[in-house]
């Protein structure tokens, strides 16, 4: 695996607009104009962009509750998701989805999912239609430790196995279901890919929180399941930064645990450390798309706030196509 | 114009659109039948008859036996309809509806609302249900009245050869989740089928009666039920107008009102429990839209609060009857 200089300063890129959409949505929840339920993806950037940087537009996923960064990595405009969490009519799906059900299917994007364990089947639906295509099209389901326990997940991945479709399902450990940590509430002794290869499927593990180690392996899984060698499987390490919602007092995290993560399984200054050891990149150089990320995030805030709200007079359009 | 009956009428229209839109699918449970087994597979074609030939014809791409899995049948489904498929999803049984329910009502029935109106999902789940062959509680339920109540979800039922081949054709070309009900004990009902291209409308009830004295709303297995009925106030000289819904979802909410207001005297006729039944929706509109016109209270023929029972003659008195249907007109009209 070898990435060029452009690359790599899309994938740190990508990384940082993941991370700062999410930590100034942390902040302006506070202010009370976002509404509802907010589930923060930062921590995991680098699983989000290893995986869909190896992705075409034509591959699909599917994504959770915690979707943000799915969205970013494969695509979805970030104005318009800023806008959607916003509740304008701007949106990128017109106020209708809010934080947990943004879509974008022009980039592949099928859709982020409020119910956990819900996208599974539909990343095997989207894996029946690839194999059809006949392009070496996959199908991937973003899956957590909570999702993994989900029956839906279990039917999923026994469908793809027995159907031998391109379908590729990313099991996100970050190590709490909610509030509940992974010690407790998966079996098979918190070793989610075992649960794929019991079904008959390879599967491959990664330090999620290593944007190489996880782009390597997905690489190696990706090269497999489009060769046509039916599903696939991939478990990565990671860490959730915030708490399962924006609001969430985390009583359940031990003492300095939080400064520990940062400090020590940070993905971002892990990419900035091997880039510039390397000599591949300079500090100046990602110094240059964290002002832009930075600025990008200030825009997206400012236009969601001066964005109309949706027409109320709306609210019943586009239940269906037709309807008489 | 041939002769064929409701089961014929569904594998040729399936035949006939999967020929000509190379992206329907077919999958569910058996529809293949006899993957894995000493017999090979089409040893089935479907628990229900509906799919025979079809995997020899289209493959194993496109007609796709599944385990017993709903959940991932109608996912599946869902995520094939979102990348550009048209999907055909069976439940071998409605009551299966309760093990993929969040796959039909959180994700397909919702996905185009919460996208904005920019995505589709041209799903359809076809469901086999109702009561009559002694399947008892777990496998005789008619859970139309739920799926109706469900925005984003059209929702089909066919009491003829004719439009089982007409609504499922404008199913298979429309761009909306479908939930295409197939009443077990209908099968074989014989009749007329348009050659060549017959599309039904939905939201069109049938009217299969023009009597002018009372107006009887009915739909699955209950339309030739309340014929019956129809027949014994004809020999009184009682007349029956006969609304066959079609679909429940979209609803001809005119075609109702309509009869109501010439007749002032609506039954609703509904096989299944009657809180919050289609039953009830039915007379509640009517009460709400046509007070004025109405001569009588509206009356609902439905079974009991109860589950379906095995029993022959249990699950007889738990089916709404042509005799109790006839009992309800009778006290419609005497109603002073």
């Amino acid at each position: 695996m070898q990435l060029n200089r452009d690359e790599l300063l899309g994938a740190y890129g990508r990384m940082k607009i993941i991370r700062e959409f999410e930590q100034r949505l942390h902040e302006e929840i506070k202010t009370g104009e976002i509404g509802g339920f907010t589930h923060l993806y930062a921590g995991q950037e680098a699983v989000a962009v290893g995986i869909c940087d190896q992705l075409t537009v034509e591959d699909k996923i599917v994504s959770t509750h915690r979707g943000h960064g799915h969205c970013i990595a494969k695509g979805c405009d970030v104005k318009g998701m800023m806008k959607e969490i916003y509740g304008r009519e701007g949106g990128l799906c017109k106020g209708r989805a809010g934080s947990m059900h943004i879509a974008d299917l022009d980039v592949g994007m099928l859709g982020a999912n409020g119910i956990v364990g819900g996208g599974a089947p539909q990343a095997v639906g989207a894996a029946i239609a690839a194999r059809m295509d006949g392009k070496g099209r996959v199908g991937i389901a973003f899956s957590g430790d909570g999702a993994c326990n989900q029956g839906t997940t279990f039917e999923a991945m026994n469908l793809a196995v027995v159907t031998k479709v391109p379908a590729i399902f990313v099991f996100e450990n970050n190590h709490y279901s909610e509030h509940t940590g992974d010690a407790y509430a998966v079996g098979t002794n918190q070793d989610i890919a075992s649960r794929a290869e019991a079904f008959g499927m390879k599967a491959w593990r990664a330090n999620g929180c290593d944007f190489f180690e996880t782009y390597a392996a997905f690489a190696e899984l990706l090269e497999y399941v489009r060769a046509g060698n039916g599903p696939a499987a991939i478990e990565l390490d990671t860490e959730r930064y915030y708490g399962h919602f924006e609001g969430d007092p985390q009583r359940y995290r031990g003492k300095g645990e939080l400064d520990r993560i940062r400090a020590e399984r940070d993905c971002l200054k892990a990419f900035r450390a091997r880039v510039t050891g390397a000599a591949l990149l300079t500090d100046e150089d990602l110094d240059g798309v964290d002002a832009q990320v930075m600025a990008l995030i200030d825009e997206a805030v400012a236009e969601a706030r001066a964005d109309a709200q949706p027409d109320p007079a709306t609210v019943a359009d586009d239940v269906y196509v037709e309807y008489y | 114009m041939a002769i064929m009956n409701i089961r014929e009428a569904i594998v040729s229209t399936l035949h006939a659109e999967m020929e000509r839109d190379s992206d329907i699918i077919l999958l569910g449970e058996d529809v293949v039948g006899g993957n894995g087994t000493a017999g090979g597979p089409e040893a089935i074609g479907g628990i229900w008859g509906t799919s025979p030939g079809l995997w020899k014809k289209f493959g194993p791409e496109r007609v796709i036996d599944t385990p017993i899995s709903e959940s991932a049948i109608i996912g599946a489904a869902a995520g094939a309809a979102l990348s550009g498929k048209r999907p055909v999803a069976e439940l071998m049984f409605a009551d299966f509806v309760g093990v993929s329910l969040d796959q039909i009502w959180n994700q397909m029935a919702k996905f185009r609302y919460m996208f904005g109106g920019k995505t589709k999902c041209p799903a359809v789940v076809r469901l086999v249900y109702g009561a009559g062959m002694q399947t008892a509680a777990q496998h005789s339920q008619s859970v139309y009245a739920m799926l109706t109540a469900m925005p984003g979800l059209k929702v089909v039922l066919p009491t003829t050869p004719a439009d089982a081949k007409g609504l499922l054709t404008e199913a298979l070309r429309g761009d909306d989740p479908v939930m295409f009900f197939e009443h077990k004990t209908l099968y074989g009902v014989k009749g007329e089928v348009p050659d060549g291209d017959h599309r039904q409308r939905f939201g069109e009830a049938r009217v299969v009666r023009e009597g002018g004295d009372v107006t009887v709303v009915a739909c699955g297995r209950m339309v030739s039920f309340s014929e019956k009925a129809a027949d014994k106030l004809a020999a009184d000289g009682i007349g029956m107008d006969l609304l066959d819904l079609r679909t429940t979802s979209p609803l001809d909410e005119d075609a109702i009102l309509e009869s109501v207001e010439q007749t002032g005297r609506l039954v609703v006729v509904d096989e299944s429990p009657p809180r919050c039944s289609l039953a009830a929706d039915i007379a509640a509109m009517v009460t709400e839209r046509a007070f004025t016109s109405l001569k009588a209270p509206p009356a609902m023929v439905t079974a009991p609060h109860s589950p379906i029972p095995f029993a022959r003659n249990l699950e007889r008195a738990w089916v709404p009857s042509p005799q109790k249907i006839e009992d309800a007109v009778r006290r419609v009209l005497a109603f002073r």
